[in-house]
């Protein structure tokens, strides 16, 4: 695309060279029974970038070490405050040790061992005042498009989803991996039905076989669950099938090669298209894959997404911690109802007074206003979702790469 | 009040081997619009975004949308008719949907 046409960026340099959007202090609770205190400490930041983030679990994960890991040494995290109860199984001195390594400030308060409530949400405070003092005074360097990592995903889907939002996500996508940009689409669950399509955009054979047996490997997973990835709401807006559904959400990678398949955690070497596989490796066991779109997220930013676009024909409101999300509107209906939710009104191209190209344009844009320090409207709002869940995952194989080591 | 966009269709095709297409806004029931040159009224209201048959589908057959295929027909569907979970199955999983008073299950060619 021609880069001239969009704003210099600029981002927060990071030790290890990459760089973030956003300067963000998260309190990281490693177990439900610390999450209250957690929380009590990011109540005392309104407004200012300190965001909450944990697992919930008392039994140990892999999985939720990992996403931990990536999440707490995000490019958008500047330091992590880790609360902890004390007796949980979450590895809180692996994590600390991890995000010290990365050079940012780390603190870790154990409840039991800080004489309760009171005092650990007193002690969280303080260090966060500090470590949000030594961030403010960082400055942003310059970044180029070849350093954002930008997500999609859709939430409330309709049948308009396929037609407007999704397709003009395709377009800015062509656009900013043209750019140099890393991309990343998800959700195999929703590609049921297209793996053939998208074999064929594979950049190598080896990865289009790949991408086969993970669209199998959802379909099979999904399968055995009893129940797709198609929500009540989907219907009601004129989507009758998961096929149809996922036809239209597989427009949102637009027209790229794709480079190469990232399990949650992954970071992309270098720009491209990359598919995140969602689903967990081996026999069915946690549950559904990820029980609602903020878990997605969440997994698109521990593969280093600094923000995502978030395509909705129903009108879903979320934002998430972390990572900013924009807005795309696929329904020119539900705009005019959700309007102070949403970015961009996608749905100008039903009514005819958009072209893809002309909305696709408008995301890139917005992409890089963003990315330089504007808020998007979930941002505004407050929204800061957050979920992590158990799950299981093999460690990517060599049909999946190129990769750079995490 | 005059049409604001008298030029565009009122009714969407997505890839020419479609066979069904989509409303661009809502439709009323009664409506006559025109189909691959032939008149077609509508016999019931189609929300925005929601599918009609392009022609006349037997159950069994295969519906495609984008040019790909979203499931197969349950029932005959006549020229014109909406295409939903009434008369179209996912080739898949069955779709899941909120009933009046309980929740149901579509069921699926599988």
């Amino acid at each position: 695309m021609p880069q001239a046409s969009l704003p210099a960026l600029s981002g927060y340099l990071r030790a290890d060279g990459r760089k973030g959007i956003r300067n963000v202090v998260a309190v990281a609770y490693t177990v439900e029974c610390a999450h209250h205190v957690a929380r009590l400490i990011v109540n005392a930041f309104p407004g200012q970038e300190v965001h909450l983030i944990g697992f919930p679990g008392c039994y140990p994960n892999d999985y939720a070490d990992r996403m931990m890991k990536r999440l707490a040494t995000h490019p958008n995290v500047g330091a992590a405050l880790i609360v902890s109860l004390g007796c949980e199984s979450f590895n809180r001195r692996g994590l600390e040790e991890e995000v010290a390594a990365s050079g940012r400030p780390v603190h870790t308060i154990t409840i039991q061992q800080n004489s309760g409530t009171r005092t650990s949400v007193a002690d969280g405070i303080e260090w966060v005042r500090w470590a949000r003092q030594s961030l403010d005074a960082q400055e942003r360097v310059p970044m180029g498009l070849d350093e954002l990592v930008v997500a999609t995903i859709c939430g409330g889907s309709d049948s308009t989803s396929g037609i407007t939002a999704n397709p003009a996500v395709g377009v800015a996508f062509d656009q900013l991996v043209a750019g140099g940009a890393a991309c990343i689409f998800e959700e195999t669950g929703e590609l049921v039905g297209c793996e053939f399509h998208m074999k064929r955009r594979a950049a190598t054979p080896e990865l289009g076989d790949a991408i086969v047996a993970c669209v199998n490997k959802a379909a099979r997973y999904y399968t055995v669950l009893g129940h797709g990835s198609f929500a009540p709401g989907n219907a009601d807006g004129g989507l009758t099938t998961q096929e149809e559904k996922s036809l239209g959400a597989y427009a949102k990678s637009g027209a790229s090669p794709i480079s190469g398949i990232l399990k949650p955690g992954d970071q992309p070497e270098g720009g491209g298209l990359y598919l995140l596989d969602v689903v967990p490796d081996g026999e069915v066991r946690f549950g559904f894959p990820n029980i609602s779109d903020n878990a997605e997220i969440v997994e698109l930013i521990a593969c280093g997404a600094h923000l995502t676009l978030f395509t909705t024909g129903r009108g879903s409101v979320v934002g998430s911690a972390i990572a900013p999300v924009i807005k795309v509107c696929a329904n020119p209906d539900t705009y005019q109802r959700l309007s102070e939710d949403m970015d961009v009104n996608a749905g100008r191209i039903l009514s005819g007074e958009a072209s893809l190209e002309q909305v696709g344009t408008e995301i890139v844009q917005l992409v890089a206003q963003v990315a330089n320090g504007a808020q998007s409207c979930s941002e505004a709002l407050g929204h800061q979702e957050f979920i992590l869940t158990y799950k299981q995952f093999e460690p990517s194989g060599p049909g999946c790469f190129p990769l750079k080591a995490a | 009040m005059p049409d604001p966009m008298p030029a565009a269709p009122r009714l969407l095709l997505m890839a020419p081997e479609d066979n069904c297409l989509i409303a661009r806004l809502p439709l009323a029931a009664g409506e006559a619009l025109e189909i691959d040159g032939a008149l077609v009224v509508l016999p019931e209201a189609i929300p925005l975004g929601y599918k009609v048959a392009r022609r006349a589908l037997k159950a069994g057959e295969k519906v495609l949308r984008y040019g790909a295929i979203i499931g197969t027909a349950s029932a005959d569907v006549a020229p014109g008719a909406m295409l939903h979970t009434h008369n179209l199955v996912s080739d898949y999983i069955p779709t899941y949907t909120l009933a009046s008073d309980a929740h149901s299950f579509i069921g699926s060619t599988h």
